[in-house]
């Protein structure tokens, strides 16, 4: 059965707001989407009516909470098709899971002249945790290009893998211009060479189907706040050949098995890593995210946003003096743009003033800009709850800031 | 002029328009307006660098007051840049380093001095007050001596 896009929207309460008097037209959901209503009641209701603190309490409260907890951890491994829940990590969100590789897979494998492999796409968050761990080690970050198309450069991939490879760590899809890369195929020509790859989700999981078995990648990282759920929860899936090897990242209650003075022994995993008391009520609202994408389905969303997407080209193609640095083909939801002699500064602060969230500058990218030799861009983002109207709307206020800021 | 005329004469010219609209290609042709920085002085040295936009500024002494130039990559960030040199432009140190700037919030455009909006122009200012405070400290220095 179709869905239609209006009834998706009225889950969203936020999308009924004014700004400036007009209706909102959110377009900016690569940094953040909405939350459906599901989310706000899972949150609401744990502190209403679960609060207390998880694991280790013998009483009901406290055996009620951790069950709904580990339900997420269930809900996390099924959504990325993941073979064990114990290697779902929760964390704060994608920035927190590739540190958390980085600072404890790097202390673990990288050791002087050794090498990771990063591309020239990556947002900020998959750049610099590994120049970190470089510097703590001793070893070298390289870095993969793109052609004039985004695509990542294969040939050069075949030469940048080496012996010394310890990690190749690749954003599946581009938070600046929304193109799906081949991970698959990478993730194939890194494990012919012994060489494990980390995949940095945050822009694919609220938009394709992730299969991590299939991928076959090593690590996987995705934020809950990019996929209609809470900010402060993310999701570390790690192998566990991996997980099991790396040591503990941060110290403290929950990931320990016995402590004292002399010696202290870690929990077994998933806890290993998570130290202290995390975010219960967050978690519960990113399992009403992971369900209301389900009831959707992944097809479903992808189908909507397919649509509104066509729809978006078609206004902004012929767009006088319009610069693309989003290719139409293997895109997910993502359009990043200039208009000649427009700084996307004053675009994206007149667009605001017709009540439309789009996002400008370097989007943490500032690798790529300085690739583009551009300052930054003006992005527009797709959720399942946009509509063609809003595109329109959004269409007819560019040539209106068009013509004052020409 | 003082700087809380030259605000409120500003003010005034704002206040004729209603919509925004109006009001934002004002403050674009303010930007236009106002002569733009020497081009020996749009480098490096004289970048403040904003997360969005950025901004030149050059400032130097001239018989007791402060001559002010700036220029921004972008239009609506030159033109709260030019506003800023209209009322401080001219001034002597102790009242630039006083000077009440309140007028941008009362003509609405007080989001763009926001520290979060990372454009440049709250760096500006500071610069430009912290100019001041170096030239009176040189002028009392050499008026010592």
């Amino acid at each position: 059965m179709p869905i239609d896009p209006h009834s998706i929207r009225q889950r969203f309460p936020l999308l009924t707001r004014q700004v400036h008097g007009k209706p909102l037209v959110y377009l900016d959901n690569a940094a953040t989407t909405q939350k459906p209503e599901g989310v706000l009641e899972a949150m609401d209701h744990y502190y209403r009516a679960l609060n207390s603190n998880i694991h280790r309490g013998v009483y009901t409260l406290a055996q009620e909470a951790t069950d709904r907890y580990e339900e997420v951890r269930q809900a996390v491994a099924r959504f990325l098709h993941a073979p064990a829940a114990h290697e779902i990590i929760f964390t704060r969100g994608t920035t927190e899971s590739i540190n958390l590789v980085a600072q404890s897979f790097g202390q673990r494998y990288l050791r002087e002249g050794d090498e990771v492999v990063v591309s020239v796409m990556e947002h900020h968050s998959n750049i610099v945790p590994w120049q970190l761990a470089c510097q703590r080690s001793g070893a070298r970050l390289k870095v993969l290009g793109i052609d004039g198309q985004g695509r990542l450069d294969m040939d050069a991939l075949d030469a940048i893998l080496g012996e010394r490879t310890r990690l190749l760590a690749l954003t599946q899809v581009s938070n600046v211009t929304g193109r799906i890369h081949p991970v698959r195929e990478i993730i194939r020509k890194a494990h012919a060479l012994d060489i494990p790859v980390l995949i940095d989700g945050a822009q694919s999981a609220p938009h394709l189907a992730v299969d991590v078995q299939e991928l076959d990648c090593d690590f996987f990282a995705f934020s809950g706040h990019k996929a209609y759920g809470p900010m402060g929860i993310g999701v570390l899936y790690g192998k566990e050949r991996w997980l099991e090897e790396m040591p503990p990242w941060q110290g403290g209650g929950e990931m320990i098995d016995r402590v004292t003075f002399e010696e202290t022994t870690y929990n077994e995993l998933p806890y290993k890593f998570e130290a202290g008391t995390p975010a219960v009520a967050e978690a519960l609202g990113l399992k009403a995210a992971l369900d209301f994408m389900e009831a959707v389905g992944m097809p479903g969303l992808h189908a909507l946003e397919t649509e509104l997407m066509a729809h978006a080209w078609k206004k902004l193609e012929g767009f006088p003096g319009m610069r693309l640095y989003s290719a139409v083909e293997d895109n997910a939801g993502v359009i990043s743009f200039l208009l000649d002699g427009i700084h996307p500064y004053d675009l994206g602060t007149l667009l605001d003033r017709f009540g439309i969230a789009v996002r400008t500058g370097h989007h943490c990218a500032q690798p790529l800009m300085d690739h583009w030799g551009v300052p930054g861009t003006v992005r527009l983002s797709v959720a399942a709850y946009n509509t063609t109207e809003e595109i329109d709307i959004f269409a007819e206020a560019l040539e209106k800031c068009a013509a004052i800021l020409a | 002029m003082s700087i809380d005329d030259r605000a409120a004469a500003l003010e005034q010219e704002f206040a004729q328009f209603g919509e925004w609209l109006d009001k934002y290609n004002y403050l674009i042709e303010l930007g236009k307006s106002v002569p733009s920085i020497d081009p020996q002085f749009r480098t490096d040295s004289y970048l403040i660098r904003g997360c969005q936009s950025r901004v030149w500024l050059h400032a130097r002494l001239e018989d007791a007051v402060i001559r002010y130039s700036a220029d921004s990559d972008a239009v609506i960030t030159r033109g709260i840049a030019s506003m800023l040199i209209r009322v401080l432009d001219g001034q002597p140190p102790d009242a630039v380093m006083g000077a009440d700037l309140s007028f941008i919030d009362r003509i609405g455009l007080k989001e763009h001095l926001s520290p979060t909006r990372s454009n440049g122009l709250l760096a500006m200012l500071k610069q430009m007050k912290l100019y001041a405070y170096a030239f009176q400290a040189r002028e009392k220095a050499g008026g010592k001596s």
